[in-house]
């Protein structure tokens, strides 16, 4: 693929062939890609044997696709700017305000979307909108948070972060099943048997750093899973566990009995009275672990993590201990991970190993890091483009109307999610939110630009 | 006895396959220092081209040589995998070199998603049963209760594996291009001083990479007799745990990690328990990174300031 040069100066004509050939090689690519892979579909018949179904309408939709958008890129394009020098004309104290005043709106928003859902869709409609929506967005938002502590300030990458949220759920169902205990005690043990594990599996990895820190907790985290899989007496294998008691608003049950919720305050029953509960649950969750780390980040320990995240070799230098700074961050992060864990098994009222795969860290991973590492209010947005996204491919009935009655956008939303990892990384490869404010500053508190943040250096 | 050389063949068997992935681990790490944990998927994805070829070759236009339609099936693999290896790295990874050290790695787990999902979509998310073919078993050792065999598929697995390290030694060692690749491995920004196109190299590396798994996959099928396209992941992982654990950017290491990843899981499960193998895997994974951090014949790595 020969690439326009855009400094020479060429004649419309001559640039125009140019783009041509480029695009046709781009179609030949395609073409390429798509043989055998999309061309040829194996399909059993009722022999079950193989056999193969040529589909070579979509390679043609492919090639053809792949060529108009490679030759509109290169005709549309704007000539490339210079990089721009001008310092922006908006002062420091007014962006802040500017996302202070974001900030402000997102919380009020969140705080009466379960409301504003009920007022457009109805008791009937809302719970969708209320569980599948906001209760499903804020657990993401949660752990992106949890995880921010270890990877964003802490400079940390952890792959296995869903063996802590794992830990916490089967904690919490395991203790609400054996003992007894209601979620609202079962919700801080889990937090803190998470955190516990979160030393435990921290200990071995002090010394790792980058990639290798990377792989290793991804080990731990398949290794938890496996456990939960085949330690069938505790766990119950595959089928995991179900029957887990529902969280209770101080002892009333969101059930239809005598004693319920919506019978107290002579209110007719509805499933959608517990939805709402839950969404403010989760929400206080999640504010909880916003506001630690915010707090965090001014107390010693949380500078020496964000010492740790930008220089190791000088963070020890210059006296700090690395070891409880490595464990505090994998701790503190394990813990939320923990709560969440918990949470989400009270709310599922069921858990199984199917839900704390692999492909989960890599969910929460994407959040934080295209959030911007370190970010707050960024894993939040993420979280609810990355989540909110690719759960409205559910929505998208219309796409049915055009593709057939076949067509199930669902089965792409993995697809989405793993393209738009890779073109996030590179179109912004810091995240949407790559300015860093630091949490010390000697007389004036300025913005520190994207391309001076270094983390996962160390 | 009997019982514990038929393991050995089988874990032999099994190891050459992991080394053959590990090489594509250990020259991406050695070159670019980036884990590439696309690389399973791109594993998995040559699984599903090798099968598709199999089945035209055999079903649509019929082809009654076996071994010369195995191996138009290997040769069209490869040059498919590697083409896709070289797309990836074309258009998810080179943006990104001189970007911040997570960013490749990011990325390529996007890519790995991407990937698997892909194929589940574009193939179905069954497990394909494959025509089975080279089912016959030598007879090596008749024991009192046990019977050692070696099949023809084990004999053909380690027998290409062999060959194609030979041959993929003789290239790193004495071509221009394996002169290249180890020049970019020690310094690349030398290397581009001395004239050395570091992106094409960095281009041919993966390619080869990806022509080993392709090499690994189509192996891997005839094993298995079954694909599916989440059959990347833990045998990826298992590959990268035997390039870690050999020493990773080693090449003979590689091929020894692989061997060693392969004897340890069929040696587990033949003697403690099949449910936790690859729970043995992860933990050798996680042991070696932590106390041998450049394994067994790696060069460890100093850290200047």
């Amino acid at each position: 693929m020969a690439s326009l040069r855009a400094d020479a100066p060429q004649s419309p004509w001559r640039s125009l062939a140019n783009a041509v050939t480029d695009a046709l090689g781009a179609a030949l690519l395609a073409l390429g890609l798509a043989v055998p892979i999309l061309a040829l579909r194996t399909e059993q018949n009722i022999s079950n044997e193989l056999i193969l179904q040529p589909r070579w309408g979509y390679v043609a939709i492919a090639v053809a696709g792949t060529f108009a958008a490679r030759l509109g890129y290169l005709l549309l394009r704007s000539p490339k700017r210079q990089p721009r020098r001008v310092k922006s004309a908006v002062p420091n104290s007014w962006r802040e305000i500017a996302a202070r005043s974001l900030a402000v709106v997102g919380l009020g928003l969140l705080a009466l979307y379960p409301l504003i859902a009920l007022a457009l869709t109805g008791k009937a409609g809302a719970i969708k909108w209320i569980d599948n929506f906001g209760i499903q967005i804020m657990i993401y938002i949660m752990l992106g948070w949890g995880l921010n502590i270890v990877v964003g300030l802490a400079g940390l990458l952890d792959l296995g972060y869903v063996a802590f949220y794992a830990v916490g759920a089967y904690s919490s169902a395991l203790l609400a099943q054996n003992f007894g205990l209601s979620f609202w005690i079962c919700l801080p043990l889990a937090g803190i048997l998470a955190a516990f594990w979160g030393i435990l599996l921290g200990f071995p990895v002090l010394r790792l750093r980058g990639d290798y820190l990377a792989i290793v907790t991804l080990a731990f985290g398949e290794i938890i899973r496996l456990i939960l899989i085949n330690w069938v007496p505790v766990t119950g294998g595959y089928a995991g566990i179900s029957g887990i008691p529902r969280p209770t608003l101080l002892g009333l049950p969101f059930n239809a009995s005598e004693e319920g919720f919506a019978a107290f305050f002579h209110l007719e029953f509805s499933p959608v009275h517990r939805a709402i509960f839950l969404f403010y649950v989760i929400l206080a969750l999640a504010l909880l672990t916003n506001w630690v780390t915010l707090r965090l980040r001014r107390l010693p320990i949380g500078r020496a993590w964000e010492a740790l995240r930008e220089d190791e070799i000088a963070c020890r230098s210059l006296g700090i201990n690395t070891t409880t700074t490595k464990l505090t961050a994998f701790a503190i992060g394990a813990g939320f991970g923990g709560f969440a864990g918990a949470f989400f098994a009270a709310r599922q009222g069921f858990i199984s190993p199917e839900s704390f795969t692999f492909m989960e860290s890599a969910i929460v991973l994407a959040i934080v890091v295209l959030g911007g590492m370190g970010s707050q209010i960024g894993v939040a947005i993420a979280a609810v483009a990355m989540i909110g996204g690719t759960e409205i491919l559910r929505e998208l009935d219309w796409l049915r109307r055009i593709f057939g009655p076949d067509f199930e956008p669902t089965q792409y939303r993995m697809l989405l999610f793993g393209l738009a990892m890779v073109l996030v990384m590179i179109w912004k490869p810091r995240g949407l939110i790559a300015f860093r404010m630091p949490s010390i500053f000697l007389s004036e508190r300025r913005r520190v630009r994207a391309d001076l943040v270094q983390e996962g250096h160390g | 006895m009997e019982y514990l050389l038929q393991q050995v063949i089988n874990g032999v068997t099994l190891g050459s396959i992991y080394g053959l992935i590990a090489i594509g681990y250990t020259m991406v790490f050695g070159i670019i220092g980036m884990v590439n944990f696309a690389h399973g998927d791109v594993f998995m994805l040559s699984t599903f081209i090798a099968l598709i070829f199999l089945l035209a070759l055999t079903q649509t236009l019929g082809f009654g040589s076996l071994a010369l339609a195995l191996l138009i099936v290997l040769l069209l693999g490869m040059l498919l995998t590697s083409l896709w290896a070289w797309a990836i790295e074309r258009l998810a990874y080179r943006p990104l070199r001189g970007s911040f050290r997570l960013a490749p790695l990011i990325s390529a787990i996007g890519m790995s998603i991407f990937l698997s999902n892909l194929v589940q979509v574009t193939q179905g998310p069954r497990n394909k049963p494959v025509p089975s073919s080279l089912e016959t078993v030598l007879t090596l050792r008749e024991g009192e209760n046990y019977v050692v065999t070696l099949s023809y598929k084990q004999l053909l697995i380690v027998g290409v594996t062999v060959l194609l390290l030979g041959a993929f030694w003789y290239l790193v060692q004495n071509t221009a291009l394996g002169r290249a690749q180890r020049a970019c491995e020690q310094d690349r920004r030398m290397a581009s001083l001395l004239g050395i196109d570091v992106d094409r190299t960095i281009s041919l590396t993966f390619v080869i990479g990806a022509a080993l798994a392709a090499v690994a996959g189509l192996l891997f099928m005839i094993y298995y007799g079954v694909v599916s396209f989440s059959d990347g992941f833990v045998p990826g992982v298992k590959a990268f745990t035997a390039a870690v654990l050999g020493g990773i950017g080693s090449l003979p290491g590689a091929v020894l990690g692989g061997l060693l990843i392969g004897l340890i899981e069929t040696l587990w499960s033949a003697y403690f328990s099949i449910d936790y193998k690859d729970v043995a895997t992860f933990s050798i994974l996680a042991i070696t990174l932590v106390f041998l951090p450049s394994g067994l014949l790696g060069k460890p790595e100093v850290e200047k300031v």
